[in-house]
């Protein structure tokens, strides 16, 4: 891999030696970020819930945290290739006499829309709420399933 | 309904530990978030520790050092193959120093949907009394 990066180094014909400074600081911090971050390659929506979404072959699985809720608290909408979260994490009132020394778990509400990457199924939803994960097993739909195709021999 | 309960949620990252503990396992360890509150009686804790079953979560509290320790197991069977990562799995850990004697007898917790409810009760000798004034 090494060896073919260095065949195509664009070393010469460049404007300044600056250029080629900038693009090994930014391939260094690429590489950088991809040590620290493992598969967090994809730009982040930067939206509440935080999402993982995995592709388990039959269906899409899409988890998130949300501490403290239950599935009926969360509403869950889908169209053909999304899915819609949304709902209000709320935080009970402690008593008034109560004095704090931390308080950084947060309340409110939250709305996000992911597009998935393929098509899927809008009949079969199944959704779960476990010690504070919520996931979302979408099934793909027939044409967004992968087919064995089995080639014959004669 | 008040302004907390009305504002948006904003995502953010969990924070990774930068303790001067040092970790002798492989994996990624986050700190909690917590909301710590006292009242006459007793010292509450609550942290939001999705992922954790209550089997997995260790709670110690020695020398006036509360502990939390809560393993996760990584959620996602064999067959799946990310397609994005917004966030990351791993253990809890966070330690707290307690200034108040707790009546360690009486200590509660309960972890339900992936909240932590810690009540430590203080010990007789430390509840607050209040102290007349007498004007000479």
């Amino acid at each position: 891999m090494l060896l073919r990066r260095f065949s195509d180094w664009p070393g010469y014909g460049l404007s300044s030696p600056f250029d080629e400074i900038d693009r090994i600081r930014r391939e260094m911090d690429r590489l950088s970020a991809g040590l620290g971050r493992g598969v967090f390659s994809q730009p982040r929506a930067g939206v509440f819930p935080l999402m993982n979404i995995t592709d388990r072959g039959d269906a899409y699985v899409v988890r998130a945290e949300l501490p403290g809720m239950k599935a009926d608290e969360i509403e869950i909408s889908i169209t053909r290739d999304t899915l819609a979260l949304s709902g209000e994490r709320k935080i009970a009132a402690e008593s008034k006499n109560a004095k704090y020394h931390r308080k950084e778990r947060e309340a409110g509400k939250f709305s996000r829309i992911v597009t998935l990457p393929g098509e899927i199924s809008t009949e079969t939803v199944e959704a779960t709420c476990a010690d504070g994960i919520l996931t979302v097993v979408l099934t793909k739909s027939e044409k967004a399933k992968p087919k064995q195709i089995s080639i014959k021999s004669e | 309904m008040s302004q907390e309960e009305s504002r948006g949620l904003q995502a953010k990252e969990k924070a990774e530990v930068t303790g001067p503990t040092e970790q002798t396992r492989a994996g990624l360890v986050f700190t909690p978030e917590v909301d710590i509150f006292e009242t006459e009686k007793d010292i509450t804790l609550l942290a939001d520790m999705p992922g954790v079953k209550a089997d997995q979560l260790t709670i110690d509290l020695r020398d006036n050092i509360l502990t939390l320790d809560g393993e996760v197991k990584s959620p996602e069977a064999d067959n799946e193959v990310d397609i994005f990562r917004e966030y990351r799995t791993g253990k809890y850990y966070r330690q707290f120093n307690l200034s108040e004697l707790i009546d360690q007898s009486k200590i509660d917790a309960e972890l339900k949907d992936g909240v932590l409810r810690l009540t430590l009760p203080k010990a007789e000798e430390t509840k607050p009394r209040k102290i007349e004034v007498k004007a000479s």
